[in-house]
């Protein structure tokens, strides 16, 4: 499938969960080779996830560098990867994200060194994993082997309530993937034993397998999305979590969630999908506007830009539950810009927090003066948040309000109202720390570091590119998500709602 | 014209070149970078006006912007007669405002900054008005709003002016709204977003219903609204007027430029480029020259009373806006847009002039402790008085031809034009009055403000007043190139821009035409007389009226308490939701409730369970017996 000489989405898995063992050898006291360690493994899987960007076929929608290799063959379980247009700009975000991490974690982490970088590390391979995964046995395992770094990374370099948020971001997210793994197990014995994805998706299942279905994977990924309403692990492990987690959980870990729906919901369930698409739109409008207005209320930094998160998140949801192919594009798309942004935005709050120690909305208050290449940077991710034409955030909503509105003039609608309120809570946090009078326990900021700058200049290349020529990644999308909207509409069998109900009841 | 792109392109380079360098490099020089920019985009905009005229006009697409399915819109251009216009009305201003800012903003620690953000500005605008497609000109339209809401809170330690600043965004963002929903239905009738295809087939969606939100609407109508919307927001009319008189936070060249001669203008701009859409309603075209004419009435009651020079002007540029979208509701489009032109000079005139005083007066506002200023900045008193008498439409002066042009439209247009005219006249009262209280007030009689104030006045430098003579010129002598047939013109302006927006409808005789005219220029030229009667000679009277009429008085004062209601009914409901509904109770406790309280009961569960684990062989036995014994009873007795 590809021209590559090397099985490439393997390496992208391994080489850090390898970096990772290698970084274990390292005495505890060389803690600068340790940096220097991850760091060159972390820039290493970028650089050689890039021919996924550049080899990539776009006019296809089958899977691309594929691999394929026998692993349990008794089970059926079969070792399988494999990359379309839905999923590999995930891959590409994930180890761009983890380069950032290692950058931005530099100077903050300072206990337990060699153990957070192995985390950071094993992260990164769980969650390429999670996207290549073509057998539902290894997708689930991926699945369930991100909770444990992710656990470490909150519970041990967190904040004061660390303890309480792991706890909680664990069960939270276990609860749901247990339904899952029935699901998956359902599935498996239904099809005639096989947890070949590709496979499952070219079989039709009876209309009331479908629905229970759709809830038991409804029940792991809108944990992880988060949609409301179990939203509540999301802001409490984005505010605990150190810098690199808050980054990693934004910006890859709750598009999971979102992906879920694509990769399994979607083309295995699509009569499920398509009658489950009012409520989803209403789980989604309601998320959209709520987590806004929780924004209004909050006080803590990273609590906001979490809770801003669930708003995001709506829209992505939105997006794809309009079933149409402007929603599911810019859903896709907007998952990433989410990643970009908010990703961009927790960086940035790591930076601000490393010379502060304080996440106080109030502790702030006009940082333009003392730290002005920082408010400049920090604008231009409050602008692609809030949507500004010309910036990524932009492209993204305005695809999903134009096919929500597409799918339920309501949901369009209701969702715009959702741009007014962020505009709102955006501006006045950015007003709150960075205009005003100077804050005096602010003056004598030291400087933006050039490590601080290279970390963040990505994000805002991502930022004004995909506003701007947003055609570079949505030309990744278009076969796979016209092939998924032809599996939605002849996948199943047609079925009227009333016909379904009564399936339901009886 | 092939060089057309250079127009918002070089501003834009400027603007990168400022923000880059101007903090190390460039300094107190940035205005050459910014200042040279627009000059050349002037340039090529007057040169591409003649060539419009020419007949030459163009629409070409850049790039491809975004493509998902059958959704594909480009970045591209359009340049007719009314693009030619804006970008002469954008450039020229834009380019004075640069040069009076270099002594305006001079000293200023955010000099770099400032003109940064005035070259950003003219990009956008310039892209808005450029647009060839409506999510080009929604990008536009939102950047214009970004460097508004900049330049309002340019200085931004200050509390109220970062909140001016804030609020202007957010206050769009409600007409935005509106404005997006109805750019997405005009895709979703249309399949396009590209103006020459949609207002090609525009004529198909005449008398189409559609279902919206559960109700059965008129397609054109809808779209029409939607739209005007966000004409509604940028262009502060009623009721989303309140950002504006908070946007005089900003440094008073970006109220001339920004807050009177351009972006406010946008949503006249909006309207005239839609008008195939327009036109197609009714009922669209009632809403958009009642909302234009109320608003023009209720801004110029408030302008009468306020004592801050900028929000004077302020509120007169809201009543003036007004004005513009009365005459595009009535089907004069072209007036509108002659009004917009005309008003561009007067009206940044009158800020730029205002600034020239503040310049003087150390920053006081207040026209009650100016006074006399006549004699210490004769220049900027002779102006200022110029624009005056352009703005109450004093036969001759610029004014006077586009607000001519627009009442009698109104007049001929209908019964509700008559209605529309009648307001419009008595606001030509109002404007008259207003305009020459802050004259008489102002720049005549006694200096009353404190004496080091007095100690320092003086005229402005050069590089401030050569562009308020500029702008006086234009105040005087702009209106010239529209002079109505009944006055022996041409009315080149309207014939101009005739194939983009049509002719007026309406028909009326001269007698009729003679009539309006006069009543309108007698009710200007009263508005000044009984400013200079009641200012000049009886100073005691106004305050005798407004002791007398209290109650009115102080709900002009107020300016009617929009911002206390939109307050009382919309901010603070909202923000006590999210305390204490969403966070107090939703999330804390009913969610909340659920997450913590299922562990928590298992939790309990677990630990009385564990009662029963004792360990002790014979309470298992003595439990083992009695459950024998019920089983027993059971099976015997059932």
């Amino acid at each position: 499938m590809n021209g590559l000489a090397y099985p490439i989405l393997s390496t992208l898995i391994f080489l850090p969960v390898l970096g990772a063992a290698v970084i274990l050898f390292i005495g505890r006291n060389q803690e600068r080779l340790t940096k220097w360690a991850a760091l060159a493994v972390s820039i290493a899987v970028f650089v050689l996830s890039i021919p996924l960007f550049t080899d990539f076929n776009r006019m296809t929608p089958l899977m691309q560098f594929t691999e394929s290799h026998a692993w349990i063959p008794s089970w059926n379980i079969t070792y399988f990867l494999g990359v379309d247009g839905i999923s590999v700009l995930f891959i590409l975000l994930s180890t761009l994200i983890t380069v950032l991490c290692v950058l931005i974690s530099w100077n903050s982490i300072k206990t337990k060194v060699k153990e957070f970088y192995i985390a950071v590390l094993v992260m990164e391979g769980a969650m390429i994993g999670v996207f290549s995964a073509l057998d539902f046995f290894l997708f689930y395992l991926f699945w369930e082997a991100m909770l444990i770094p992710m656990y470490l990374l909150i519970g041990v370099w967190g904040g004061p309530n660390r303890v309480y948020a792991a706890i909680k971001f664990f069960l939270y997210t276990l609860v749901g993937s247990v339904l899952m793994l029935v699901g998956i197990i359902v599935l498996y014995s239904y099809a005639g034993h096989t947890f070949n994805i590709l496979e499952l998706m070219t079989k039709t299942y009876p209309y009331r397998m479908q629905f229970w279905l759709f809830w038991a994977f409804f029940a792991a990924f809108a944990v992880k999305v988060p949609m409301f309403p179990v939203h509540t692990w999301l802001p409490d492990a984005h505010t605990e979590a150190p810098t690199a987690g808050s980054v990693i959980l934004a910006a890859v870990l709750i598009k999971m969630g979102a992906y879920g729906f694509l990769r399994f919901s979607l083309p295995l369930f699509p009569d499920a999908s398509k009658a489950m698409a009012v409520p989803m739109l209403t789980l989604s409008v309601i998320a959209i506007i709520y987590g806004a207005v929780v924004c209004l209320a909050q006080t803590d930094l990273k609590r906001l830009i979490a809770y801003s998160s669930v708003s995001h998140m709506g829209f992505v949801t939105l997006g794809i539950f309009a079933l149409n192919i402007q929603g599911l594009e810019g859903g896709i798309l907007q998952m990433i810009n989410h990643g970009v942004v908010t990703g961009a935005l927790f960086l940035s709050v790591g930076i601000i927090y490393d010379r502060t120690h304080s996440r106080q909305i109030s502790d702030y208050g006009g940082l333009a003066t003392v730290f002005p290449l920082y408010a400049a940077f920090f604008m231009v991710f409050t602008l692609a948040s809030i949507g500004l034409p010309g910036l990524n955030g932009f492209v993204g909503e305005f695809l999903i309000i134009l096919g929500g509105f597409t799918a339920s003039k309501w949901a369009g609608v209701l969702a715009a109202t959702g741009i007014i309120i962020g505009a709102a809570y955006m501006l006045w946090l950015y007003q709150r720390v960075f205009f005003l009078e100077t804050n005096q326990k602010l003056v004598g900021l030291q400087a933006m570091e050039l490590r601080e700058v290279i970390t963040l200049l990505p994000m805002i290349i991502l930022v004004f590119w995909i506003g701007i020529y947003p055609d570079t990644f949505l030309s990744f999308m278009h076969p796979s998500v016209q092939n998924l909207l032809e599996r939605l509409n002849t996948g199943g069998q047609e079925v009227t709602l009333a016909g379904k109900i009564a399936e339901i009841i009886k | 014209m092939d060089n057309y792109l250079l127009i918002p392109f070089l501003p834009l380079a400027a603007f990168f070149v400022n923000i880059l360098f101007g903090k190390t490099l460039i300094r107190d020089k940035s205005h050459w970078v910014s200042l040279f920019a627009v000059v050349c985009s002037w340039v090529i905009a007057v040169m591409t006006l003649f060539e419009v005229i020419g007949g030459r006009t163009v629409n070409r697409d850049l790039y491809t912007w975004i493509v998902s399915g059958d959704f594909r819109v480009s970045v591209g251009f359009l340049i007719d007669q009314l693009t030619a216009v804006m970008l002469i009305v954008v450039t020229t201003v834009s380019s004075l405002v640069h040069i009076y800012s270099i002594g305006y903003m001079h000293g200023d620690k955010g000099y770099y900054r400032f003109f940064a953000y005035l070259s950003l500005f003219t990009f956008s605008m310039l892209m808005l008005v450029m647009a060839n497609n409506f999510l080009q000109l929604y990008f536009g339209w939102e950047a214009v709003g970004l460097c508004s809401y900049f330049l309002i809170g340019f200085w931004y330690e200050k509390k109220s002016a970062s909140d001016a600043g804030k609020k202007a965004f957010i206050v769009n963002r409600f007409g935005d709204f509106g404005f997006g929903l109805g750019v997405i239905m005009i895709f979703l009738t249309f399949g396009t977003l590209h103006y020459a295809p949609v207002f090609g087939s525009v004529n198909g969606i005449v008398g189409k219903t559609v279902d919206f939100l559960g109700l059965q609407v008129d397609l054109p109508t809808l779209i029409a609204l939607l739209l005007f919307c966000g004409a509604v927001g940028k262009s502060a009319q009623l009721p989303l007027h309140v950002w504006l008189p908070d946007a005089m936070e900003g440094p008073t060249p970006v109220s001339a430029l920004i807050h009177a001669a351009t972006m406010v203008t946008a949503g006249v701009f909006l309207v005239a480029r839609c008008n195939p859409i327009f036109v197609l309603s009714p009922p669209a075209m009632n809403v958009v020259a009642l909302v234009g004419a109320v608003t023009a009435l209720f801004a110029g009651t408030i302008a009468l009373v306020q004592n801050d020079i900028k929000r004077i002007v302020a509120y007169s540029t809201v009543s003036q806006l007004g004005y513009m979208f009365l005459a595009c509701g009535v089907g004069a489009f072209s007036a509108g847009i002659f009004h917009l032109y005309t008003h561009a000079f007067f009206k940044a005139l009158l800020f730029l002039g205002a600034g020239s005083v503040m310049h003087a007066m150390a920053g006081e506002l207040d026209i009650q402790k100016m006074g006399g200023l006549k004699k210490h900045m004769p220049l900027t008193y002779w102006t200022f008085l110029l624009a005056s008498l352009s703005i109450s439409g004093v036969p001759g002066f610029a004014g006077f031809f586009s607000k001519d042009e627009i009442l009698w439209r109104a007049y001929a247009s209908g019964p509700l034009g008559h209605l529309l005219y009648a307001i419009g006249a008595l606001t030509a009262l109002l404007t008259a009055f207003y305009s020459f209280r802050i004259i008489f007030v102002a720049f005549h009689g006694k200096f009353r403000g404190t004496h080091e104030q007095e100690h320092h006045l003086h005229e402005s430098p050069k590089i401030m007043t050569v562009p308020l003579l500029i702008l006086a010129a234009g105040a005087l002598a702009a209106g010239w190139v529209g002079i109505p047939p009944l006055l022996g013109g041409g009315e080149h302006f309207a014939e101009f821009l005739a194939p983009v927006v049509g002719h007026a409808k309406g028909e009326g005789t001269h007698a009729e035409e003679w009539a309006t005219m006069i009543t309108a220029v007698i009710l200007g030229l009263g508005g000044i007389a009984a400013a200079a009667f009641v200012y000049l000679r009886k100073s005691t009277l106004a305050d005798t009226v407004a002791g007398r009429f209290s109650f009115i008085y102080r709900l002009l004062w107020n300016k009617y308490y929009v911002d206390e209601l939109y307050d009382t009914i919309i901010v603070r409901p909202t923000f006590w939701v999210a305390k204490n509904v969403i966070v107090g109770v939703t999330d804390g406790k009913i969610i909340e409730g659920i997450v913590n309280g299922v562990p928590r009961f298992i939790g309990t569960l677990s630990s009385w369970l564990r009662n029963i684990q004792t360990g002790m062989v014979h309470q298992y036995a003595a439990v083992m017996a009695l459950g024998a014994f019920v089983v027993i009873a059971i099976v015997l007795f059932w």
